[in-house]
């Protein structure tokens, strides 16, 4: 089907693409806007002082680096959560299958009260793990945990579809060259599904990176230890200290920003790649 | 021989010939992987989920009754519920508006609206919040002239609606997307020929084509709604039964130490989410049965 510049048959493309133009603009772009114009007005020296403060990138590196760690772990198990879902048969599959979706639509808040009671010293897994000298609740690896939870949909939910779709065929073929099991998945299975597997990997990490409502109780909010890059901007705030928020929101969004682009290379290669292919 | 009868027999049937032998994974490692990954969700998720049950019934159902009927309990669910519908409604007809311009007709920098109608995923919740106080706070860039006209729209219900609003702008549009995308524009287009109206069009052509997808959209962006939590936290202002949503009452009540209160809560939050995604996993069944059904149709025409 050749593309040629014909005269538009449907109606409503004005009035819908205005509609979503003027409410994109209005909700999203103006407000986003409004913020790195606040940048521009304080002054790069006021900005650089803000953004290289200790106690400020001790957040970042807590909130970016607590961000990766979770989005690794759940690189690894939700690769194995996929496969258990799209290539084997067991009783109460489908109810597993739901319980991966539940950190999507649970509130943070209720995630985030129900993890630190239960890693509490006193709490359901906690008073098991303070004998052996672990700390969970109000530590870094509180909010690693935290973050794991708030994660898991996404690298399972990218990477099963694709998973799904890998053509037996080809695992076949390898095996019939000889090749073993493992083999067949590190040098077969894993370059089909790591395009995605990278995307899952980032959504995590940003949705991560961002996090509130889950850690915010179990992190302990010390500062220079246990302090989240979003939770001193709402101590910023609070403290009246707009530029201040502003930075760090900003040097925050340029970070996200910049995985967002990440994705959308990666994704419009893929997409390439499948036309060229099955077209 | 051998090699002649590979070479006429189709493929499908060798796979189901030797499928078992060449794709079953030993029940040893079956059994681990279904192991690691049940534990691990097992652990994660469900674990969570039956502890805020357990909390909230720990003083008694009497309590937990007290704790959701209480004045400014209801005021923080009706807030949550009439601040989510407003907002689910009008990303709805954005998302609507947005996929019908993006899906069915090409124009230039299609691929940089679909970037930007992605933008909020990829802005801490937090900053949601920020951006509405810079704009309207007191020490905004609209914050004098709002005062001055006695128009309060930070720690008051406008505020609570925009930064709902912002956190779950892309849902219903992503959703959309895809399968309108799927479905081409050619039924529109006969339908155009035949003399029907853009409603007509809308209403008996592409709306039932997408009506689960629809559906989900709306159970998934709703769940986000009612859950929002950082963005509204920054603009409510806390006040007790008046800008507090269901999940910063949550909040209030933790750290107030009303354990058993602030759980039962949750409870009900936790509730109202296990009951989107039984609907979620509904239409999902549905959308993949509607597609399957549709695929199956043009692939024989």
């Amino acid at each position: 089907m050749g593309r040629t510049k014909s005269k538009r048959v449907l109606p409503g493309f004005r009035l819908t693409l205005g509609f979503a133009i003027i409410y994109l603009s209005v909700m999203i772009l103006i407000p986003l806007l409004g913020l790195f114009a606040k940048t521009f007005t304080m002054g790069w020296h006021a900005f650089y002082q803000t953004a290289t403060s200790a106690r400020v990138l001790a957040s970042l590196r807590l909130s970016f680096g607590a961000a990766i760690v979770a989005a690794g772990v759940n690189a690894a198990f939700g690769v194995v959560i996929a496969w258990v879902l799209v290539r084997y048969k067991f009783p109460g599959k489908r109810f597993f299958d739901a319980l991966v979706d539940i950190p999507f639509a649970l509130p943070t808040a209720v995630a985030g009260i129900a993890l630190t009671q239960m890693y509490a010293p006193h709490g359901w897994i906690g008073k098991w793990l303070a004998p052996l000298g672990i700390k969970v609740a109000f530590t870094p690896l509180g909010i690693v945990i935290a973050l794991v939870f708030t994660g898991l949909p996404f690298v399972v939910r990218t990477v099963q579809p694709v998973l799904a779709s890998v053509d037996p065929e080809i695992e076949e073929a390898a095996a019939t060259l000889g090749a073993g099991r493992a083999r067949t998945f590190f040098r077969v299975i894993v370059p089909e599904i790591l395009p995605a597997l990278l995307t899952g990997f980032a959504l995590a990490f940003a949705r991560g990176a961002g996090e509130y409502g889950s850690v915010v109780f179990i992190s302990g909010n010390l500062p220079f230890r246990t302090e989240i890059a979003p939770l001193l901007i709402i101590t910023k705030l609070d403290q009246y200290d707009y530029t201040g928020a502003t930075a760090l929101a900003v040097i925050m969004l340029a970070i996200s920003f910049a995985i967002l682009l990440f994705i959308n290379f990666y994704q419009h290669g893929r997409s390439v790649a499948f036309r060229q292919g099955a077209v | 021989m051998s090699q002649a009868v590979f070479a006429e027999t189709p493929t499908k049937l060798l796979t189901q010939e030797f499928g078992r032998v060449v794709h079953r994974d030993p029940l040893w490692a079956r059994i681990l992987l279904i192991g690691t990954a049940g534990l691990f969700v097992v652990l994660l998720v469900l674990v969570p989920i039956i502890f805020v049950f357990m909390e909230a019934l720990s003083k008694g159902v009497s309590v937990f009754w007290q704790a959701i009927n209480d004045h400014d309990a209801v005021a923080a669910f009706k807030l949550t519920a009439y601040t989510s519908a407003v907002a689910v409604g009008l990303n709805l007809l954005f998302g609507l508006a947005a996929s019908w311009a993006i899906t069915k007709f090409s124009f230039r920098g299609k691929s940089f609206l679909v970037t930007l109608i992605d933008l909020p995923f990829s802005v801490s919740p937090v900053i949601s919040g920020l951006v509405f106080v810079l704009l309207f706070g007191a020490q905004g860039w609209m914050g004098p002239w709002l005062q001055a006209h006695e128009i309060k729209i930070i720690f008051a219900w406008p505020s609570i609606l925009l930064a709902t609003i912002f956190v779950t702008f892309p849902f219903i549009a992503r959703e959309l997307m895809p399968v309108m995308e799927a479905q081409g524009h050619e039924e529109e287009e006969a339908a155009v020929t035949l003399g029907a109206s853009g409603w007509q069009i809308f209403w008996h052509v592409t709306l039932p084509n997408i009506r689960w997808a629809l559906f989900y959209a709306v159970i998934l962006c709703s769940a986000r709604a009612i859950g929002e939590f950082g963005a509204v936290s920054v603009v409510s202002g806390h006040i007790r039964g008046e800008t507090n949503t269901a999940p910063l009452h949550v909040e209030l009540l933790y750290n107030e130490y009303a354990t058993a209160a602030a759980f039962s809560i949750a409870a009900m939050l936790t509730l109202f989410a296990l009951a989107s995604l039984a609907l979620k996993a509904m239409a999902e069944r549905w959308i993949t049965t509607d597609a399957y059904s549709d695929f199956i149709f043009r692939s024989k025409t």
